[in-house]
């Protein structure tokens, strides 16, 4: 199985999951592995536009240059885009710093997601999770089901077996779906490469105004981020191997400035990428945790 | 780095073999754990390890909290990793006998399997199990891995024999590759360094081995398959059919013939993301226009006129059941073949496989994680191939039509020539005439409730009154159909089931015949009230539910038959010991103590017109 392989199989996995579904959507963080998937949905379907919208569960607090890949993207494949924000946790003030990553992540992702997913009733969710990421997505079928509410049991997931996916659902019943379960962090970047995918620039080193916080470096953004006492920003050399909320994701000390570079760097990587992430570390099986509770 | 094939292998052994460590140190020296995660490890290690100050590999592995508490791996999980020349995906899977379907999913996909043994042990029932799960599941090669020869001094007659064992045993399962390597998963021998201390072993090492070994299937030299995944109209000039090849290579101008129809047509284009090409072989996916305007959707076949597949709807097939709920031959459920799904059922079980040792034993129904050799009947006509010939046209899943839960999966052997030669007659005459020259509109009326509910009493009851207004009847009642037609049968699950596809099949003849049927039975199933359901028109099928509490049919008692199952005289009596699954959307909800008999009767009247 090489790259082609790995598309082809992508590319049947979400034919597939659209064919079984009565209405359904595709996730979109604006990250490398969405802009991957949403790459592979735009050819399984080409030459017509892949038949569901793009939805972006926002907490506000993304990097502002993903807000504008976003829109350059929506533009790009003239797909429908939907976006939810928790309101009612933005209103009673709900942020990373004074709540802490896990309560805020609960808040303003999971729960957020469940309501947006409950909102449009959607049955079939795309979802760009791959199996290397994180022990717990070893063992995620690639299509995942959720019982109404949501909810992930590890014991209730249906048997996949050879390519025959199993679509029916019952009303309330969900599915999510990740073409991408057996791709790793390098089969991403040099398929992003081969096909020439768009990305946000984030993801390529450049001089960044920065402070360290618990060994992390954390862009400062915008102004909304507060500065403790003594801190100052800096400006250093910073990328970042994944997105996610700016007061939550670490940059990386680096001067990879092209694929290339990034490729080279991330088959020399002795860290893995999800360590950026901050809400992976703060509970024993806390990924595990969350994925019973709804979040991706 | 970019064009490296793929290996998909699965592990087979236990925990106590070193699997789980083996699959550790495979993705530990292949540089696939970085330092975040090893320090995890290192946390983990003395948390839950096994081996006291040294690193537990296994743990690596070990995914779910549950069952690095526990100690046991219950699901399948992927890894990855890579070497210079290919990257790996490997399955690991539990290896006790009560996850044998998780096994066999993970063998679904794979094309080799490691076979752990412990060489302290030799070849164990379970390695037998596991061998003739990876032969089921069409796996064509196997590495013997002999693991913990640390603990055996590295003996080469403790390996040799072991070899001989295992290969006189495998012989009858033709892989085509087998190859045996000594190994210490623990302390790394043979698995990616040759190891000094197996000097009389001069194969490759275990990492060596699977970079090399030649296990490509020879699909693209074989006639042109697709499946039809998804028809794609995105305006009126373009009708694309979406898929994956999964055999052989297809052409611009080729000659395509369309599955079950038979229709043919020629590739008009292979359309890709922004252009086309001028061919391309299995494992692609594509959209594939034609030149004429022919009917196809999904789960039709799309294959090379010359050497077209076959089509048939009766099949001999190996079943692996995965369900807590046994397999019952005779009730219907979907089944998914390539991208076809169609309702259909087991006819009948020919034998029950021992997983442990390969006998052939009878069976009436097959439970969870057993194997057997079934005849399976579908609905409609489906194209498809041998599992041998290929995988991804002759295995097929089964889904509970209630539960819509993954039951079963199975693999075609051959078809049965029976459907060729059974044709369904067409009539002239149909229910159409006759109804007209009855004047009335036939349907099925189906009484189901508690024995002493009062269906039999309310069928009578409306019996009386149709025939009055002048309309044809017939009453199949539960009682006088097993005196008769139904008398073979008991009253077990797999019985009940026959029966009541017996009177539903009896019901809808009567119906073509232009009869308004009522049908009295306390059929305690939903699956089979659906499939009854399933037979008739929409409209022409209402379902009554007799409502009564079993506390009211206990008092009234009418046959005594409730005294006597609660005696122990009776064995599967519905409300005492056998299940009775209420319709959740009957056409008609009678509450049989509350209203009175006629109440009842005129309900179903108004329902009727």
């Amino acid at each position: 199985m090489s790259e082609n392989t790995l598309e082809s199989e992508s590319i049947e996995i979400i034919r597939e999951a659209i064919a079984g579904a009565a209405n359904p959507v595709m996730l979109y963080s604006i990250g490398k592995d969405s802009s991957v998937m949403l790459h592979l949905a735009r050819k399984a379907f080409f030459p017509a536009r892949p038949p569901f919208p793009l939805l972006h569960v926002d907490t506000t607090w993304k990097f502002k240059e993903m807000y504008s890949h976003r829109e350059r993207m929506v533009a790009e494949s003239g797909m429908q885009l939907l976006t939810y924000t928790n309101h009612a946790g933005q209103a009673a003030g709900i942020n990373p710093f004074s709540h802490g990553s896990s309560y805020f992540t609960d808040v303003m992702k999971t729960e957020a997601l469940k309501q947006a997913l409950d909102l449009h009733g959607f049955d079939v969710v795309f979802g760009g999770a791959r199996r290397d990421e994180e022990k717990s997505r070893a063992k995620e079928r690639i299509f995942s089901f959720r019982s109404a509410g949501h909810r992930w049991d590890p014991r209730k997931q249906r048997p996949e077996l050879w390519n025959l996916y199993n679509t029916r659902i019952r009303e309330g019943e969900s599915l999510r779906v990740f073409p991408l379960s057996n791709w790793t962090e390098h089969d991403i970047w040099q398929y992003i490469q081969r096909e020439q995918i768009p990305i946000v620039p984030l993801y390529f080193a450049k001089e960044r105004p920065v402070v360290l916080r618990g060994g992390t470096w954390i862009l400062v953004d915008d102004d909304r981020l507060p500065l403790e006492p003594g801190e100052a920003p800096q400006m250093r050399m910073v990328r970042f191997r994944t997105l996610g909320c700016y007061p939550l994701t670490g940059a990386i000390e680096s001067s990879a400035a092209t694929l290339e570079e990034i490729i080279a760097e991330t088959f020399l990587a002795r860290v893995s990428e999800r360590q950026g992430r901050l809400i992976d570390s703060d509970q024993p099986g806390s990924m595990e945790k969350k994925k019973q509770e709804g979040y991706f | 780095m970019g064009d490296r094939p793929t290996l998909r292998f699965i592990t087979c052994g236990s925990v106590d073999d070193g699997k789980s460590t083996l699959i550790g140190r495979l993705l530990h020296e292949s540089k696939n754990i970085f330092d975040d995660q090893m320090t995890a490890l290192e946390k983990d290690s003395r948390q839950y390890g096994t081996q006291g100050d040294r690193m537990d590999l296994a743990l690596l592995v070990d995914g779910l909290q549950a069952e690095r508490e526990q100690g046991i791996t219950i699901d399948v999980a992927y890894r990855f990793f890579a070497t210079p020349k290919r990257r790996f995906i490997v399955a690991d899977t539990p290896g006790h006998e009560q996850y044998t379907r998780n096994m066999a999913t993970g063998a679904s996909t794979a094309e080799l399997a490691i076979i752990l043994i412990d060489a302290r042990k030799g070849v164990l029932t379970q390695t037998r199990r596991h061998t003739r799960i990876v032969a089921m599941m069409g796996i064509r090669h196997v590495v013997l891995a002999i693991n913990k020869m640390d603990l055996m001094a590295f003996d080469e007659s403790v390996f040799n024999e072991i070899v001989e064992v295992f290969t006189s045993f495998a012989a009858g399962f033709n892989f085509s590759t087998l190859h045996a390597i000594p190994l210490s998963a623990l302390e790394g021998d043979n698995v990616f360094a040759r190891s000094a201390r197996t000097p009389w072993y001069s194969g490759p090492t275990l990492l060596d081995y699977l970079d090399s070994v030649v296990t490509i299937p020879e699909v693209t030299s074989r006639p042109f398959r697709m499946s039809v995944q998804w028809v794609n109209r995105p305006n009126l000039d373009f009708r694309g059919f979406l898929g994956r090849v999964s055999q052989g290579v297809v052409r611009k101008g080729d000659r395509v013939c369309v599955l079950p129809s038979g229709v043919t047509s020629k590739v008009k284009g292979i359309v890709v993301w922004q252009g086309e090409l001028e061919h391309v072989q299995a494992g692609e996916s594509i959209t594939l226009t034609l030149e004429d305007e022919v009917d196809v959707s999904r789960g039709d076949l799309l294959v090379s006129v010359e050497a077209p597949p076959q089509v048939a709807d009766q099949f001999e097939a190996h079943l692996l059941w995965m369900s807590e709920h046994p397999l019952v031959a005779g009730r219907p459920y979907l089944i998914k073949l390539h991208s076809k799904e169609v309702s259909g059922t087991v006819s009948s079980i020919k034998f029950r496989e021992d997983v442990n040792t390969g006998a052939r034993v009878a069976a009436k129904s097959l439970g969870l994680n057993e194997i057997g050799v079934v005849n399976l009947s579908l609905a409609q006509r489906v194209a498809f191939e041998p599992y041998v010939t290929n995988r991804a046209l002759g295995g097929f899943i089964l889904i509970d039509k209630l539960s819509l839960e993954t039951v079963g999966a199975g693999m075609i052997d051959f078809a049965l020539r029976r459907a060729t030669n059974l044709y369904w007659q067409a009539l002239e005459v149909n229910q159409q005439a006759r109804s007209e020259l009855m004047h009335q509109r036939p349907c099925c009326i189906w009484f189901t409730g508690l024995s002493g509910a009062g269906k039999s009493t309310i069928a009578n009851l409306l019996e009386q009154r149709l025939h009055a207004e002048g309309r044809h009847t017939f009453i199949l009642d539960g009682d006088n159909i097993r005196h008769g037609l139904s008398r073979d049968l008991g009253f077990t699950e797999a019985d009940r089931v026959e029966n009541i596809r017996r009177i539903a099949e009896v019901a809808k003849l009567m119906t073509d015949a232009g009869l308004i049927v009522l049908v009295s039975f306390i059929s305690p199933f939903r699956s089979e009230r659906k499939m009854a359901r399933e037979l008739f028109a929409d409209g022409n099928f209402i379902e009554v539910f007799v409502d009564a509490s079993l506390e009211e049919c206990e008092r009234r008692d009418t046959k005594g038959l409730y005294a006597k199952a609660r005696r122990g005289e009776l064995q599967n009596f519905t409300g005492i010991d056998s299940s009775y699954e209420a319709p959740e959307k009957a056409e008609v909800h009678l509450r049989s103590g509350a209203e009175s008999a006629e109440a009842c009767m005129e309900r179903i009247l108004l329902k009727m017109r």
